[in-house]
């Protein structure tokens, strides 16, 4: 094995964009579960956000305009996810998996005329100074906007829930639906509100994908993200800088065994390759087997049903 | 979709007992793709078979197809629908269907069963066809070998079985004849289809000085990523031409300077053909450029005239039969001799390969 062929430089920054489309659909995703919904709908919003930013940016020939696209697509679907379970009271679960579904298909649907095609990418930003450093220039400060866009996000979800009244708001209503109510809360709009930031987020996580990471459509391109930026909310035990981490940590892992085979890794590739998942698993295990934190940091309404009446 | 045809089949069946002066059902051809149609390469081709099938027999066929079947238990279950649902002939199109085709196919022995890359074939009604890929892999070695300016080549490897060790295996040993220098690296991305993590495999090999990359997998992403390198990378289309990166946008050659093309349809007419006109047997079929299942796609003039032409030799110098891609002397990874000089490999050989040849680093996971 020859470790010197792999270049931590190039690295870094192949991990920070591996890891950008799971950052951004775990970022909303938390959101929505801070606020007390489990949304299991992740894979299928994200997808979406996949085929819609690429229509539009294939359309118009502007990326930026197919990620603002993507997400009010995404934030649209999530719609649908939020007034069967908050207004008619269906079983969060079971829709969430419906809407993976209904995600999946919808989106090959709408991609069929669009498959082998290629979109105008994101720009490589330039940015003065920074982007000359000698070696963080090239590690961290030479990506696309979208990049620096969900590290903001993430900072700004972190700031909104620790230091925000709303943000507050939010957390009680997911902590106790009940009580938020009878302190004249307006449990279902907040909700909703937070379910359609989640599948705003999940719809630009797509769009990543199909515009910056692959750069293409191909039917079914997001092969289980969703599902992993599920995970890596619970392994963030729902705190922002942690789904960071998470997300990172994933894109980390995927990455570098790739580099590590490629530079000639004889042993384990097999383990190498279910590294990322098993990690995940252990972290899990080990989050929840710890009573005092772990899994008390879950929002105590999680996947419950709200009605006033009850 | 299958629901459907099951309630229509069922409808039709009613008709004909009514009325059986009818004309003669139409055979029902069914077709089991571990991807979606729209991934571009693996299923996409099957697909293309399965079309070129219904234009060639019209109403006498009604063609009929589910996509993106998990390998493993669900595979059992659609096949199962099918063969209820009145399928005449189920080609199930991948290696990891194999156990599931075989154990559908004991229920059934009225239906004809077609696996598509495996060897069982435990009922008289289960016949195996596959293509020598290898032979393409030979020729795109050929050209990666003299292509690249790093010396370094890649192969995005889906899962240690035989079909793709003998990928490596040709893809390797044409590029060492045409490059003594070259040197390769594999990746196992452990997947079929996941366009991101694709990528990403061809990124890591990037990263590290891999210049020429073929991929064992079924869609577009590595050529996207090459595409990235702006001309100093190149790539092939894997499964079908993958047209689309043969350009660039701004007119400059593209990433893909040449593909393996999988042809089934020369397959599929064949065989839906037998079983109409009752000619039908259990085979193990094993073609390759002679028979025009394997199709080596336009060459881009990002290759060197003199490239292109050894090429072409070897297409037709393979097509004819006169040079088998696997000739002697070649040594096992370990230095053991495996073929003497002017020794062809034998199927057998080849369908159970699990060594790299000499030269190659690195071991096949198990």
């Amino acid at each position: 094995m020859d470790l010197s062929n792999i270049n931590p430089v190039l690295l870094v920054a192949s991990l920070m964009v591996s890891a950008t489309p799971i950052l951004l659909a775990a970022i909303g995703e938390m959101v929505v579960e801070k606020s007390g919904v489990l949304n299991l709908g992740v894979e299928g919003m994200m997808i979406t956000g996949a085929v819609i930013g690429f229509i539009v940016a294939i359309n118009t020939g502007a990326p930026l305009l197919g990620f603002a696209i993507a997400a009010v697509a995404g934030a649209i679907l999530s719609l649908s996810f939020g007034v069967l379970t908050q207004v008619f009271l269906s079983n969060q679960v079971a829709t969430g998996l419906g809407l993976t579904l209904v995600g999946l298909g919808l989106s090959s649907l709408l991609g069929k005329p669009y498959e082998g095609m290629k979109a105008e990418t994101l720009p490589k930003l330039d940015i003065p100074l920074l982007s000359d450093l000698p070696v963080l220039g090239r590690m961290i400060f030479s990506h696309d906007i979208m990049v620096y866009l969900s590290l903001l996000l993430v900072l700004a979800v972190w700031a909104f829930l620790k230091f925000t009244r709303a943000g507050l708001i939010l957390r009680a209503v997911g902590e106790s639906h009940d009580s938020a109510h009878a302190l004249g809360y307006k449990v279902i709009r907040v909700r909703i509100a937070a379910i359609m930031f989640g599948g705003a987020c999940a719809g630009l996580g797509g769009a990543y994908l199909s515009l910056v990471r692959v750069p293409q459509w191909t039917e079914g391109m997001t092969a289980g993200a969703g599902w992993i930026a599920l995970a890596i909310v619970v392994f963030a035990s729902w705190r922002a800088g942690r789904v960071l981490v998470g997300a990172y940590l994933f894109g980390g892992i995927t990455v570098l065994q790739l580099n590590l085979q490629a530079a000639g890794m004889t042993w384990g590739v097999q383990y190498l390759s279910m590294s990322p998942y098993l990690i995940t698993i252990l972290v899990l295990v080990f989050i929840s087997s710890n009573r005092k934190r772990g899994s008390h940091d879950a929002p105590a309404s999680l996947g419950q049903t709200f009605h006033a009446t009850r | 979709m299958i629901r459907k045809t099951l309630l229509a089949s069922a409808a039709a069946a009613a008709t004909l007992a009514a009325a059986p002066a009818m004309a003669q059902d139409p055979t029902e051809a069914c077709f089991v793709y571990v991807g979606p149609i729209g991934d571009g390469g693996w299923t996409y081709q099957h697909h293309q078979g399965a079309l070129a099938v219904k234009e060639e027999y019209g109403d006498a066929v009604n063609i009929r197809w589910q996509e993106s079947v998990p390998e493993g238990a669900d595979a059992e279950r659609v096949i199962t629908q099918m063969a209820i649902s009145g399928c005449d002939i189920i080609f199930t199109t991948s290696f990891g269907y194999m156990d599931a085709t075989n154990a559908v196919a004991a229920k059934f022995p009225d239906v004809k069963f077609e696996h598509a890359t495996g060897y069982k074939r435990e009922h008289p009604n289960v016949s195996t066809y596959n293509a020598r890929f290898y032979e393409g892999r030979a020729v795109v070695g050929h050209i990666a070998g003299k292509m690249t300016q790093t010396n370094k080549i890649g192969y995005i490897a889906s899962f240690p079985i035989p079909e793709v060790v003998m990928g490596i295996n040709s893809y390797y040993h044409h590029a060492k004849l045409a490059n003594p220098d070259v040197e390769l690296v594999v990746t196992w991305a452990y997947t079929w289809f996941d366009p991101a993590k694709e990528a990403d495999a061809a990124r890591a090999m990037l990263d590290q000085g891999v210049d020429v990359i073929t991929a064992h997998t079924d869609s577009t992403a590595p050529l996207a990523e090459i595409g990235k390198e702006g001309g100093s990378a190149w790539g092939f289309g894997q499964a079908s031409d993958m047209a689309a990166f043969t350009t660039n946008d701004d007119g400059t050659p593209g990433p893909r300077i040449a593909s393996i093309i999988d042809e089934w349809s020369p397959y599929y007419v064949k065989r839906v053909g037998q079983l109409m006109d009752g000619t039908y047997e259990q085979i193990d079929s094993w073609a390759g450029m002679p028979e025009g299942e394997v199709v080596i796609g336009e060459m881009t003039d990002a290759i060197p005239a003199d490239v292109q032409a050894e090429a072409q030799a070897m297409i037709d110098a393979i097509t004819s039969g006169e040079y088998h891609p696997f000739t002697g002397p070649i040594n096992k990874q370990d230095g053991s001799a495996w073929l003497a000089e002017g020794e062809t490999a034998s199927d057998g050989d080849l369908l159970s390969m699990g060594f790299y040849i000499e030269g190659i680093t690195g071991d096949i996971p198990n």
